[in-house]
């Protein structure tokens, strides 16, 4: 037997919708343990029919980035535009990309 | 009275009377999960309901609903299982009487689904998947809250004690059990039996509880003739709109 705890853990929640290609992350919520959370998530996040596919993972699994360090993660990319791939013409031929 | 329609009134109400039981869940489960889960399952169940009664107003010929034969009976003309009508209690006698009801209900359906009469067989048929993930919860949580913490396994012990003289019902058959196994239209209910037992004692071990010894089975609900008090205040709840306002629509 377990010692008595007040919540269960908190599990983050991946749904792959019907014609997502990938699972997106759509909430969390507290499960007792990966069974019941992927239950708890066919309950609470695909009940309007929103998904094939889920995904559980614990949240202390999960690593940060650390929002204090915003400015030298993110910053640097700002002036760096031409990293987007808007600076060429594509020939009609090639259609929609 | 006609066997088909005794038979369809005792599905129908049985989960009519047990998603009521579970929607007085709504916006007070112990957690938020539950608060969703609980009224999911509750839909399902309603939903059932729909098709059972649709095909008793049917078979009856009277000129009735679904919703006539939900919200115009008394309780006397109820055909619900005695456990059903259970209250909620706490969170481990909803969840143990969830549990013994589903262990039931999803053999039931398997079951219906070969039914001789077509009707039935796809309405168990489409049943049965709702059913198959109701056992599959509820027989989970049996186990997380019995192998849990100490009050968890205390709390789930008690109502095991308490719900268990009501799942034997569902197994002893009458008169309109033998019209419709006869013509294979629903199995006996004791062939379901052993079945059940292997199931509820598999999960019960896993869940550190202990299977009362008692044999005894409180009767009277799936007839009609000795429903328990409780029934009448649900009736009360779930029914005072059609009775104050008759006809009430929006």
């Amino acid at each position: 037997m377990t010692k008595s705890r007040t919540e269960w853990p908190l599990w983050e929640i991946f749904i792959r919708g019907q014609h997502g290609m990938s699972h997106r992350h759509v909430g969390s919520l507290h499960a007792q343990d990966a069974d019941a959370a992927v239950r708890n998530a066919r309950d609470v996040y695909t009940r309007r029919n929103e998904g094939v596919s889920i995904w559980v993972v614990p949240s202390a699994s999960i690593t940060a980035s650390d929002p204090d360090a915003k400015g030298a993660l993110y910053e640097p990319s700002h002036s760096k535009v031409y990293r987007h791939p808007t600076f060429f013409d594509i020939p009609d031929d090639v259609g929609h990309m | 009275m006609d066997a088909k329609f005794e038979f369809l009134c005792r599905m129908g109400d049985s989960t009519l009377i047990l998603g009521h039981r579970i929607s007085e869940w709504c916006g007070k489960a112990p957690v938020l999960e539950e608060d969703i889960a609980l009224p999911n399952i509750a839909l399902d169940l309603i939903g059932q309901t729909q098709m059972w009664l649709a095909y008793a107003a049917e078979v009856e010929g009277a000129g009735h609903t679904a919703d006539d034969l939900a919200m115009r009976r008394d309780v006397w003309d109820f055909r619900n299982l005695l456990l059903v009508e259970r209250p909620n209690g706490d969170f481990a006698q909803t969840m143990t009487r969830q549990f013994l009801f589903d262990a039931w209900h999803l053999p039931m359906l398997q079951a219906l689904t070969t039914s001789s009469d077509k009707r039935i067989a796809e309405i168990a048929a489409k049943a049965v998947k709702e059913a198959t993930y109701h056992y599959e919860k509820s027989s989970e949580m049996v186990v997380a809250l019995g192998d849990g913490t100490e009050e968890s396994h205390a709390r789930m012990q008690s109502a095991l004690d308490l719900l268990w003289p009501f799942a034997g019902e569902a197994f002893v058959s009458d008169t309109v059990d033998h019209e419709m196994a006869a013509t294979s239209v629903a199995p006996t209910p004791e062939t379901l039996w052993d079945d059940y037992e292997a199931s509820v004692k598999d999960i019960l071990s896993r869940a550190t509880l202990t299977l009362p010894k008692a044999r005894f089975a409180h009767k009277g609900g799936k007839s009609g003739t000795m429903h328990s008090e409780h029934l009448g205040h649900l009736l009360t709840q779930m029914q005072w709109l059609q009775r104050a306002y008759p006809d009430a629509r929006w």
